[in-house]
Parts: structure tokens; sequence; C-alpha cells
């Protein structure tokens, strides 16, 4: 951007792996924080503090499932069910013995993990089609569970609502309460997805995913790599159904199908896979796609068909379009919105030369 | 022969030809996967599909039934070079996830696609076969499954025939077995890539069919894809034999499952038994019961 790179002399490994070499960055995350933390919440209306809602508790999803898919190599189609264990578990804990959320949304991460850990046993054995195809019998298989033992359901409808999370003695109601709640949690998970990654169980969940035999030869334990990954993918997917259980102010089975897996996929691929950044971007675009293509439909779709036919189409529309984005995505820019973003960052930071 | 044992046969010979119907839809699944090593999720949704254009050319376009039948089957082959073509071709070397995901992708724009161009009530699929059950013993059978398990049986062994003894199918085989040797033998990779969809389509064409007339054709039926992974898990993603075991298996243990176990559950067995036996299996034997053994040195 308007930052030079001149001069820039890195005498340690520490200073190499440093996320901001250069003051401007840390000047920008600053300006990002006070943007998010004050700016926003307080500029927006309700509604649309509710879609930024959404887009937070996407976010944090999106960058577990980005550890297990982008930066491990391992495919997961069993994301949405990881979700539901981590939702059912704390609204079972905050309905019967009323604990608090702390409590639950580290019982549900943690119970999560366990689940998504014994998922990940068969990546052992079997990779990429075959894994694909195992997530995807857990996740059905995890569906039906919680959906037939009404022990973990809670009965009718398979919906068990959740009192609000309090703060003290404030209960947080409002959507603007629930933005800062949830952007806490958002911050914790960008900063651990950064510093996992570039740690020592970070290089070697990279190891396994560009080579696994090359990795195992050089000394990486594979059995335990490959099942932490699964674990801490999953112990997010956990946390990420708990919060969005106290967003929603009720569990229910129907928010975490196999359409929310796939869901997520969609998001790191679009996004760009093994990218922090990307799976920012992608849970935003595929967040807000299925609002924005609502919209617009409800202000020009009349333009063109009849009301009845607008209502019927949007839904059909939102899939369509969906696949044709991950297919776009896939064939024309494999990197996704990540690459897009830094294309036009190094554009600008070399600019007005070529090179 | 006490009453137990009849229901028992009854829920074993409807398992068998349910089975074999599986069998079928799996045969897709198969044929993509011998050829191009890429596994289609779509496959329900193009089952779906093809139901679709059929049901969709008898009640609108008012075609006679052959009519239908010739057009769905000849738009599945089209599709299926047109996918190739468009879509596949340019994801050739990419990772598996690519892949995965391109098909998922493309599941969810066909999902969008039938309803809103098609029609999204449930549309009747009539075939001129006789409705009521062949009744024979304790045995109680549909004759549309009955057409299904020889619909699929004729295909399965047809196509064994094709990849084991005419020159395409071993040409086919060897673009399975490594692109670059078959590439230097002189066949032209793409061309069997694209024959390889086509094949899909009209096989579930063929599924569409007789999948529709068993359950009506709409969105729904895509769902029937589902069943298709415990099947060519059990059986290997790359043998025909291994279809029609896996199917055979899957239809039989949902059938018995369900007839005794639905009652004490509540219902809901047969769409979850079968992935457990799938766990299991990749567990005892992760490249299924006829499936080529991946080995891999450094």
């Amino acid at each position: 951007m308007i930052h030079r790179e001149c001069g820039v002399l890195k005498t340690s490994y520490e200073a190499d792996m440093a996320f901001y070499p250069l003051p401007i960055a840390r000047w920008t995350v600053a300006v990002l924080a006070v943007l998010f933390f004050a700016v926003i919440p307080l500029a927006l209306h309700e509604y649309y503090l509710s879609v930024a809602n959404l887009v937070w508790i996407a976010v944090i999803g999106a960058l577990g499932l980005n550890i297990l898919v982008g930066y491990t190599g391992q495919i997961s189609i069993g994301h949405g069910a990881f979700m539901s264990v981590g939702a059912y578990t704390a609204a079972n804990l905050a309905t019967r013995l009323d604990s608090p959320w702390p409590v639950n949304l580290l019982a549900g991460g943690l119970m999560a993990a366990a689940v998504g850990a014994v998922v990940g046993i068969p990546s052992l054995r079997i990779k990429g089609l075959y894994l694909a195809i195992a997530t995807l019998a857990g996740q059905l298989i995890i569906e039906w569970t919680i959906n037939h033992v009404t022990f973990i359901s809670g009965g009718v409808q398979a919906s068990i609502s959740v009192p609000r999370p309090r703060l003290g003695s404030m209960v947080l109601s409002s959507q603007r309460d629930m933005y800062y709640f949830l952007l806490v949690f958002v911050v914790l998970a960008i900063v651990g997805t950064m510093n996992l990654v570039r740690s020592r169980v970070g290089r070697a969940f990279i190891a396994i995913r560009d080579q696994d035999i090359a990795a195992e030869i050089i000394g990486i334990d594979i059995f335990r790599y490959k099942l932490l990954a699964f674990a801490v993918s999953s112990f997010y997917a956990g946390v990420t159904g708990v919060l969005y259980t106290y967003f929603l102010g009720i569990a229910n089975y129907e928010q975490f199908q196999i359409g929310v897996s796939i869901d997520y996929l969609a998001m790191i691929i679009v996004g760009g896979l093994g990218s922090v950044l990307g799976s920012i971007f992608g849970a935003i675009f595929i967040t807000l796609l299925p609002i924005v293509i609502r919209l617009t439909m409800e202000s020009f779709g009349g333009l063109f068909f009849a009301p009845q036919t607008v209502l019927n189409l949007i839904p059909n529309l939102r899939l369509m379009l969906f696949g044709a984005l991950i297919i776009f995505f896939l064939v024309v820019e494999p990197d996704g919105l990540n690459r897009l973003w830094r294309n036009i960052r190094n554009y600008f930071r070399i600019w007005p030369f070529a090179y | 022969m006490s009453d137990d044992f009849g229901f028992f046969l009854l829920l074993l010979s409807n398992g068998v030809l349910v089975g074999l119907m599986y069998a079928l839809i799996a045969l897709g699944f198969v044929l993509v996967y011998k050829a191009t090593d890429a596994i289609n999720f779509a496959q329900g949704e193009f089952v779906m599909i093809a139901a679709l254009v059929v049901a969709g050319g008898l009640a609108a376009g008012g075609m006679p039934l052959w009519l239908a039948i010739s057009l769905g089957l000849a738009s599945m082959v089209a599709f299926g070079f047109a996918l190739e073509r468009v879509v596949l071709r340019r994801l050739i070397g990419r990772p598996v996830v690519a892949v995965v995901m391109a098909t998922i992708g493309l599941a969810s724009i066909l999902r969008g696609i039938g309803p809103s161009t098609l029609g999204a009530g449930t549309k009747t699929l009539p075939l001129p076969i006789r409705e009521a059950p062949f009744i024979v013993g304790p045995l109680f059978i549909p004759p549309i499954q009955l057409l299904g398990a020889a619909v699929s049986l004729t295909f399965l062994s047809a196509f064994g025939w094709f990849f084991m003894k005419s020159r395409k199918g071993i040409a086919m085989r060897a673009v399975a077995d490594n692109q670059q040797v078959a590439m230097a033998m002189g066949i032209n990779v793409e061309r069997y890539f694209g024959l390889a969809w086509a094949m899909t389509g009209m096989v579930s064409a063929l599924g569409g069919i007789i999948w529709g007339n068993l359950l009506g054709v709409d969105v729904n039926l895509s769902l029937v894809g589902f069943k298709v992974f415990p099947v060519v898990i059990l059986g290997g993603l790359d043998s025909i034999p291994g279809a029609i075991v896996g199917g055979l298996i899957v239809g039989i243990v949902e059938n018995i499952a369900a007839g005794y176990v639905d009652p004490y559950v509540g219902g809901g067995t047969k769409d979850f038994i079968p992935y457990v036996l799938m766990i299991v299996a990749l567990m005892v034997r992760p490249y299924g019961i006829f499936g080529k053994r991946i080995i891999e040195r450094v």
C-alpha cells in the first residue's frame, strides 16, 4: 500500500517469522481493532449486527476447518456434525445443570474434540477420497444419533432452548451484546490459529499435508498429529456450535446438517485453503451470499418474475450460485480470495513500477 | 415353515432386489472412479436430474415413453461429456479435495436447476408394467424391483465385459492406472475421461427411471445417492463385482436390520445401519472387498 519495505534487514529467525515486521502493519491492526470494536457496533443497525454475528460465528468454524483441510490436508465432510456435538453438549449442560456459559463452551469444545478425534481414526489407514466418505459417514451417524436419542436431543423437534449467556449480572440479550461476546472469541480464534500454524505442531501439520510419508520418515508421529488436527479442528467446530446455540437461543439439529458441512468447505475453498485470512474472507463471502441474493431478488426480482416465482426462485438460486461459485473458484483461482487480495496488495506495494 | 422364517425370507428377498438396484447407481460411481480416479459426489443428483427429464418429458411434453426415455439417456450422455469438458478436465492433477468439492458444487447446482426449471412438485414416472406384486409363498415382490434388478445385472455384466475384454475398456483401465504412461502409449486420455462421464450419465439415467418410478420424482430422489457410498466402500471403489456385492450386502443388511430393529427404536434404522457398516469396513478392510490396494513407497 502506501508503505515501502526499503531497508528491512532481518537478522534473526524470530524477526523473519514476526507477524508485523513493519510498524505500519501494527497500525493497520490497531485501526481494524478500533473499527470492529468501536465504530461498527455503535454505527450499525441491529439487523446488520445480527448479520455480522453470523459472520463471526462462521469465521471461527472456517478457521477450524481450514486447520484440518487446508493445513493438514485431511478432508472432512463432518464439520457440521462436530458443531452439533458442541451445541447439544452445551445445551444439555445449560438446561440440566444450569452451568455457566464458560463451562458449557469449554465442555462443548472438548466433547466435539473427542468425537472428532474418534471420527478421525480412519484417517490413519485411509486418505483422500476414502477419508472424505468416512467423515461423511461420521456426519450422517452423528446426525441420526442426535435426532433419535431423545436424551440428547430433548424430544420434540430435537431442539433445546438455552438461556442467554450472562456476564456477572448482565444478560447478553441484544445483538450488540452478542457482537462483543462473539468478537472476543473471533479474536482468540484468529490469534490461536495464526500461532498454531507457525508452531512446531503447525509445521508438522503442513509436513503431513505436503507429503505424509516423507513426514513420517523425518520423525513426525503421523498418528498423533493427524488425530490432533482432527481434535483441534473439532474443538473449533464445537465452540462454533456452542456460540451459534447461544446466538440463536436454541440448539436445533437442523442447523448442523450436511449442508452446513458443505457450506464450511465452500468457505475455505472460496477463501483460500491453508490461509487464515482466506478463512475470514470465505466466511464473510459465503455467509453474506444468501442474504445478498435474497435482498437483490426482493428488490429487483419483481421486475422480471411474478412475486410467487421470486419466492420459489430464491432458495434455488442460492443453491445454483453457491455451486457455481465453488466450481468457478476451483477452476479459475484455486487459491481463493486470499490470493486475489495478495495480488491486489502486491500490485500496489510496488506501484507505480511493474516489478 | 414358520412365520418368523417367512418374515426373514421376505426381508432377505427384498434386500437382494433393492441391493441390486443400489448396485446400478453404484455402477455409475465405479465407472467414473475406474477411469478418472475421481469421485462423483453428485451421483444422486445425476439420478434425480435424469428422472426429472424423463418425467418432465412425459408430463409436460406429452411424449411417448420411449421418446422420453431416449431423451433422458441422450441428455445425460451429453451432460456427462459437457461436464468433463467444461469443469473436470481443468482439475486434472489437482488435489483430491478439489475434485470432491467440484462435484459437491455440481450437486448443489443440479439441486437448484432441477426444481426451478422442471417444477418443484413430486412427479410420477409411470412405466408400462403391472403394479400388483408377485406373491410367491411368503415373498412379496413388486415387479418394478424385479425389472430394476434385471436392468442392473444386465448393465453390470455388460460393463464388466467392456472393461475386461473390449479394446476401449482396456484402454480405459490403462488411463485409470497411470495417465502419463497411457498418454505415452498413444491413448487419448481426455477422450476416455469424457467417455467415462458419459457412461455414468447413461447409467444414472437408467437408475433415475427405475428409482423415479419407485419413489416419485422430486429433489429428494437425489438422497438415493447417499446409499452409494456404503455400497462402493464395501465393494471397493474401482470394482464392478464390488458394486454388486456391496449393493447386496447393504440391501440385505439394511432390510433385515430395519425389519427387526425398527420396532424398538422408532424407525430410521435404514438410514443409519449402512454407514455403521461402512465405518467398520473402513477400519477392517479400507479398500473394500474387491478394491485395488494402494501401496505407497517413497
